[in-house]
């Protein structure tokens, strides 16, 4: 089982939640982050203050899979949330060594 | 005596429409501070309303309209609001008040509200509340009451017990000098007693809500035109004037200052939009009156030219008025008081004098400029003295670890958002109620 994290531009969340349910992944779990790469923010003005502002709205996407998934999934999420300019995420696989569904006590791929 | 029904009417509702001006100003000023802060510059405002009213009730109206009084002040001792309200007093030393001496008196009373309410403005985010309430105190009682009595108060109906500026001609409708310069002059007194916030130039610190600054500004826009209109006294043509032109110069701002963010910044802001009408309602406060329509567009334009060019200006002099009550108040305060120098014309109202522009000579322009000087000058020196006095017994600035964390944390123990713990707030994710109430003996 591997944990993917994926850390995307919010306007695509909509996009690459499709392209995993069209895969059959049925949960996630999204939440807001802020952070900078390489493309470092930008700048604001307010009353002719100019700021940096370099910690840039992303959101994060976690998704457990089965190993056998893990490069569909990738995929889906690349192509999905790619627009080919500056700021457009990572993506990060790590493996899992136990996954437990709390209601019913499954384990293992059972409980993905 | 018989009062005139429509001009009362107006001026009760002109009064409502100014006190709401204080909680517009609030949401002004509330959107423009980091998000840790909010709750505490609203509470500046919103505590004033409290305070303020009821020293005028108490002497207040007294020290500013009593006619026992000196060119100074007016009398000292309890207002007695009320216990004259049938009889009518002077607007002007010969013309009979024809609204009950109460409405002006409720009237007069949101202007000494939001006055006071405008200088917190500048010491956003790192002022003691308690502090803060004494100042209003203090500077109402030392400042603004005495200040008021010198530009509006014309005496009886013999002219006497009049203030001195009054007395000397001064044209200033609805408070460019008593408003304006007051409060704005106060606001740089007290960002200099107070020191700049930790982090200035440094840290990020835009506004964390726009969308409520524009709210603001609509409300004060809208409450603008109880305080200009309404301070013709009657629903008359004064008012008419006086709204027009105040319609005007927020409009003309508006567009000067967006104008100037095209060229110097590349685009123009929202910020910019709010700020720029309120620099034009703020010039037009003084001049609304007397001045055409047409010069109205002038001096809205350069209230929003200048005004915007003036705000960098802490920067070079590095002073901290957090939400340029200087920039704004003052500067445009002073544009609109000596516009009427320029541009006053006596054809639009019989009581005005032909500025500069108008074959009157330099007369009242140099009558508009002792105004400036005089009200700049005793505002600021007085405002520097009770700054500097409450600085050196209880204190005005919160601590330092207090002002990272959050000003509404420190003095009020209230969060305005749930972040979930982050970015300034509690009261999110790991919050618990602890089971106890303060009625219940848990002091």
């Amino acid at each position: 089982m591997k944990l993917i994290t994926a850390i995307v531009k919010p306007f695509k969340l909509e996009a690459v939640k499709e392209a995993l349910l069209a895969l059959g992944i049925e949960g996630m779990t999204v939440s807001e982050a802020s952070g900078y790469g390489r493309q470092r923010g930008h700048t604001e003005v307010y009353r002719g203050a100019e700021y940096t502002i370099d910690l840039v709205p992303k959101v994060r996407l976690e998704v457990l899979v089965d190993d056998t998934n893990v490069d569909p999934v990738l995929d889906a999420i690349v192509a999905a949330a790619h627009t080919g300019k500056i700021g457009d995420g990572k993506v990060w696989v790590i493996p899992v060594d136990s996954v437990t569904r709390v209601r019913t006590g499954e384990k293992g791929s059972d409980a993905i | 005596m018989e009062f005139n029904t429509g001009d009362t009417a107006w001026v009760l509702v002109a009064s409502a429409m100014v006190l709401l001006m204080t909680p517009g100003l609030a949401f002004l000023y509330g959107g423009m501070t980091r998000a840790k802060s909010t709750l505490n510059m609203m509470m500046m405002s919103m505590a004033t309303i409290g305070i303020v009213t009821v020293l005028w009730v108490l002497f207040g109206y007294r020290m500013a309209f009593g006619h026992d009084g000196n060119g100074f002040s007016g009398g000292f001792g309890l207002a007695n609001i009320g216990a004259d309200s049938t009889s009518g007093v002077a607007i002007n030393g010969t013309t009979a008040l024809t609204i009950p001496v109460i409405a002006f008196a409720m009237f007069q009373l949101t202007f000494a509200i939001i006055t006071t309410a405008l200088i917190s403005g500048s010491i956003a985010d790192r002022t003691k509340f308690f502090s803060w309430c004494i100042f209003a105190v203090l500077w109402v009682t030392l400042v603004y009451f005495p200040v008021s009595h010198w530009v509006f108060d014309f005496g009886d109906i013999n002219g006497n017990g009049a203030g001195w500026l009054a007395k000397r001609g001064l044209q200033d409708f609805a408070g460019g000098t008593v408003v304006e310069i007051n409060s704005g002059v106060a606001g740089l007194a007290m960002a200099i007693v107070l020191g700049r916030r930790v982090g200035w130039r440094k840290d990020p610190m835009r506004p964390h809500n726009v969308p409520l600054v524009l709210i603001g500004a609509g409300l004060l826009w809208f409450g603008w035109f109880g305080f200009n209109a309404g301070s013709a006294l009657g629903a008359n043509h004064l008012a008419a004037l006086a709204f027009m032109n105040t319609q005007i110069g927020g409009a003309a701002a508006l567009i000067g200052w967006l104008i100037i963010e095209k060229l110097r910044d590349g685009r123009p802001t929202s910020l910019g939009a709010a700020s720029g009408a309120v620099a034009g309602l703020v010039a037009l406060t003084p001049s609304c009156a007397y001045v055409t329509p047409a010069a109205a567009v002038v001096i809205g334009l350069l209230a929003g030219v200048f005004c915007s060019l003036a705000i960098g200006l802490k920067y070079r002099f590095n002073y901290d008025d957090s939400l340029d009550v200087v920039g704004l108040h003052m500067v445009g305060g002073i544009i609109g008081t000596l516009a009427i120098g320029l541009f006053g014309a006596n054809s639009v109202n019989p009581a005005g004098v032909d500025g500069l522009f108008n074959g009157g000579g330099f007369g009242l322009l140099k009558i508009q400029a002792l105004g400036v000087v005089s009200v700049w000058v005793y505002s600021f020196v007085v405002t520097l003295a009770i700054g500097y006095a409450i600085h050196k017994t209880i204190g005005l600035r919160i601590s330092r670890d207090e002002e990272i964390e959050g000003v509404d944390l420190s003095e009020h123990a209230e969060t305005a958002y749930e972040f979930d713990g982050r970015g300034g707030g509690g009261g999110g994710v790991g919050s618990v109620f602890t089971g106890s109430h303060k009625e219940e003996g848990n002091y």
